[in-house]
């Protein structure tokens, strides 16, 4: 651990169960938290408020090229094609339908079609990296893309993040707000990413990396992972209605 | 059954690839403007922060990136009063460095907001993080994130 004897404060902490399933929100590895990340106690709200209702979106927020990214342009992105799916339930294990669900990601190069990302790899003149979509009746997403590429960043000496795709997810509570990264299975930087580690609980950690499906895998064509999102119940006690919708 | 529930990671410097590309920061056609700005602990501006604004009574939602400045702004009508209480929003901010988001209250300055509950609770030095200042005919509610003016935040 090169950085961690450079560094003051080590940029991976231990493991620890004690913080629980949540992020730790002032991890000291990842840097930009030390002025950003609330310094005084969250105050609490009584239960009720926990229960409120979040927005409803219809089928017009989402364009018929929004779940497959690379069908965005003329031709195809390059990189390994990949397909993304799963399910966003509660913590009951019920089915969260019609949540918008939104992602965005690096090409295949580990380069954002972003302004601020100067990182010397190749845009790709076929690939955006966002998209959307409404979950189904079981609560079901799918995503066409390709595996985004890890990519360096300037938190500390030779920091890479592991690949990784960004997701927004509206339940629906507004308790049940989350963003979110996908990370794929045995990437050989989770051990050094703060970001990931973040999460002190290994056990929690685990939730935010995707299963290779080789069931869902289609033959000749496109890798798949399958990842499943769970999202709060809402505050202890509440059980919130079946949406109408 | 209790399923685990899936972490929060940032939202990252990218976000707006994702999150912004289309406006969304309009909960009304026709309204006034509430902005503000996005401070960090040290006193400078965020560039790289969203801020989500709710009204859970009209089931109304808009968000807005933040600019170079860590400016925001919304077009938005005052939310009606929820039972027992004080109009206001909801505000989720995510940015860069912020692991999960943080959920805060916008109250308005015409309104007596000693009488709702949630704000009578808090230490009264803290209650004017939350109430929205008039502004040149429109509305501003800065955010702290840390420090003597830091906004307070929620559990949620």
């Amino acid at each position: 651990m090169t950085a961690a004897t450079r560094e003051e404060t080590p940029i991976v902490l231990p493991d620890d169960s004690s913080f629980g399933p949540e992020v730790q929100v002032d991890y000291p590895g990842y840097r930009s938290t030390r002025w950003r990340a609330p310094d005084r106690p969250l105050v609490a709200l009584p239960e009720e408020l926990h229960s409120l209702h979040g927005p409803i979106f219809g089928e017009d927020v989402i364009q018929e090229s929004d779940g497959d990214l690379t069908r965005q342009h003329e031709g195809e992105p390059l990189g390994e094609r990949i397909l993304v799916h799963g399910r966003v339930n509660d913590e009951d294990g019920r089915p969260i339908r019609r949540a918008l669900v939104e992602v965005w990601q690096a090409n295949a190069a580990g380069r954002y079609r972003h302004e601020v990302d100067q990182h010397p790899a190749p845009l790709d003149p076929n690939f955006s990296g966002a998209g959307r979509c409404l979950t189904d009746d079981e609560g079901g997403y799918r995503f066409v893309s390709v595996k985004p590429g890890a990519y360096p960043w300037a938190n500390h000496d030779n920091a890479w993040r592991p690949a990784h795709i960004h997701f927004s997810i509206f339940g629906r509570l507004f308790t049940q707000r989350l963003v979110t990264q996908m990370y794929f299975p045995g990437d050989p930087l989770f051990a050094y990413d703060p970001i990931f580690n973040s999460v002190r609980d290994p056990r929690s950690r685990a939730l935010l990396v995707a299963r290779f499906d080789l069931a869902r895998t289609e033959p000749s064509w496109a890798l798949a992972y399958e990842w499943d999102i769970v999202l709060g119940r809402g505050g202890e006690g509440t059980t919130p209605l079946e949406d109408p919708s | 059954m209790s399923l685990p529930r899936t972490p929060s990671q940032t939202v990252g410097p990218f976000y707006s690839i994702g999150l912004c590309r289309r406006p969304d920061n309009e909960l009304a056609s026709e309204g006034i403007e509430l902005r503000g700005t996005l401070y960090d602990g040290a006193g400078d501006s965020i560039s790289d922060g969203v801020v989500e604004l709710w009204d859970a009574v009209g089931r109304r939602w808009g968000r807005s990136g933040t600019d170079a400045g860590g400016r925001f702004s919304f077009v938005m009508t005052k939310p009606d009063a929820p039972e027992a209480q004080v109009p206001h929003f909801h505000a989720f901010v995510f940015a860069r460095g912020l692991l999960r988001h943080q959920l805060t209250r916008v109250y308005f300055p015409d309104e007596a907001n000693e009488d709702d509950p949630v704000f009578a609770s808090l230490p009264p030095e803290t209650r004017g993080s939350l109430v929205a200042v008039e502004d040149e005919g429109a509305l501003r509610f800065d955010i702290h994130m840390q420090g003597d003016r830091a906004t307070v935040f929620f559990a949620h």
